[in-house]
């Protein structure tokens, strides 16, 4: 057996957009084991419930993470609405699904251009974040924020999408769809790409299910697992099935990607076909007594918001399990056997949210 | 969706999981509220049927970690131990309440004042 060495990777590294440490273990150029280390910026947010209102939690939740922030406000509401028996209008339904939807596209793009990043594919990160401006641009229009956008409100949304921008964003998902297809052939089909992407970091779908993976590193090794089959927001209303990939890789899983960004293109389509006129938030009155789990799909997969109120209006408990969290497990089993340089992408490959790991 | 909590004793923890473990379920939460003691939710699916385990303990009482059972629990309980100060044993990686590394011991045991 040749030596062991243990190399400190991270908290600061060129690929790592946030920090985690890990400890891997080396025999030769091979790691065989990896020993997390996070801690670095927990910040309590799941604490601060006890002194903000449930009303104010809604903007607390949003800044769990700066990439799907609306899906985090909207998990939230979920919950207290479920707990409040309050049924939200069917357009708030809708407009939530495309602000959720267009954050999937945004994600996927940002994550995109960092994995190019990250094996020094320098303008194909800069096509993939020019593009994801265009999705920011719809955000700015319609919240007038690019990052935080606080619309999702409970009992509903603070903010109505017109007609006419609805059409203008139909537009605008006709130009990302011809862009997106020619910057995705380029992740398809060229050498480079596959060369560091094509059997590394393979995770068996037994091992995914064994491990708890979830969201696109679940999908790719073909787990079907999407909490917008169980029809919350206005996803009961739209057709769609799961995007699965059967290789458990790293290209698998960023053609899981890919193809989710077509797929949220296509259910914002029907979203704007189908959306009914109306009302845009239900009025909520008292404080909410009881719990409840809320599961929602986001980017990076299933995120599980669980709120226990008391009937007074500060809560006894907000607890969310992001999806980063449960994908750890399954990035220490991909790390074990693979070559040392490596180690970046396949980090990369799970979509690391260390934000939303340490709330 | 769904919302099945079912209240089990200490000692019970281990054969449930055992028997949601043979049967294909995942552990796909572990939640923890601080009340006099400490209320502990163990979550579970299989293709999408949500089970929840729940257990209530006071501050002193031991219990079993499941990561034995679920290797991936160890997130879970190590962050239970650090932030809510339960008394979690046989946990497969253990962080000794080093895992956030917060220098305030068990922060989250302790309700706060309101603003």
């Amino acid at each position: 057996m040749s030596e062991r060495t243990v190399i400190p990777f991270g908290p600061q590294h060129p690929v790592l957009p946030e920090p985690i440490h890990l400890d891997l273990v080396l025999e030769d150029e091979t790691v065989v084991e990896a020993i997390p280390q996070i801690g670095y910026i927990h910040r309590g947010l799941e604490k601060l419930v006890e002194k903000k209102d449930f009303q104010q939690y809604t903007y607390v939740a949003e800044r769990i993470c700066g990439i799907c922030s609306f899906m985090h406000g909207m998990g939230y509401c979920m919950s207290i609405e479920s707990i409040m028996d309050v049924k939200i209008p069917d357009r708030a339904d809708y407009l939530r699904t495309i602000w959720a939807e267009l954050s999937r596209m945004h994600s996927h793009l940002l994550w995109l251009g960092l994995l190019a990043d990250a094996f020094g594919f320098e303008s194909l990160f800069m096509h993939s974040w020019r593009l994801r401006e265009r999705v920011l641009d719809i955000f700015e229009e319609t919240t007038g924020g690019r990052v935080i956008f606080s619309v999702c409100d409970i009992g509903g949304v603070r903010k109505d999408i017109s007609s006419e921008t609805l059409k203008k964003i139909n537009e605008s998902m006709d130009i990302i769809e011809k862009e997106l297809t020619e910057l995705t052939a380029v992740f398809f089909k060229d050498s480079s790409v596959k060369y560091r992407t094509k059997g590394v970091g393979v995770l068996s779908k037994q091992l995914a299910h064994d491990l708890g993976a979830v969201g696109p590193m679940a999908k790719a090794s073909g787990l079907p697992f999407d909490m917008r089959t169980q029809g919350y927001a206005a996803y009961k209303y739209l057709k769609f099935e799961p995007i699965i990939d059967t290789d458990g890789d790293s290209y698998a899983r960023t053609t899981v990607r890919i193809k989710e960004i077509f797929q949220s293109i296509d259910l914002i389509r029907q979203a704007i076909s189908l959306i009914p006129e109306g009302e845009i938030k239900t009025k909520v009155v008292g404080n909410p007594n009881g719990e409840y789990f809320t599961r929602v799909e986001q980017p990076r997969g299933e995120v599980i918001y669980y709120a226990k109120a008391n009937g007074t209006k500060f809560l006894d408990r907000v607890r969310v399990r992001t999806p980063t969290f449960a994908n750890v497990p399954a990035l220490l089993e991909t790390l074990k056997g693979c070559s040392l340089a490596d180690v970046p992408i396949l980090i990369l490959t799970i979509d690391p949210c260390i934000s939303c790991t340490e709330r | 969706m769904e919302q099945n909590i079912k209240v089990i004793q200490t000692g019970e923890l281990l054969s449930h999981a055992v028997s949601l473990n043979h049967e294909g379920y995942r552990l796909v939460a572990i939640s923890a509220t601080a009340k006099e003691g400490i209320e502990l939710t163990y979550s579970f699916d299989k293709e999408y049927d949500f089970i929840n385990l729940r257990l209530e303990i006071d501050a002193d009482t031991e219990v079993d970690s499941i990561s034995p059972l679920y290797s991936y629990a160890f997130l879970y309980e190590n962050e239970i131990k650090e932030l809510f100060g339960a008394k979690i044993r046989n946990i497969t990686l253990d962080f000794n309440n080093q895992l956030y590394r917060i220098p305030i011991e068990t922060p989250f045991a302790k309700k706060e004042e309101k603003a």
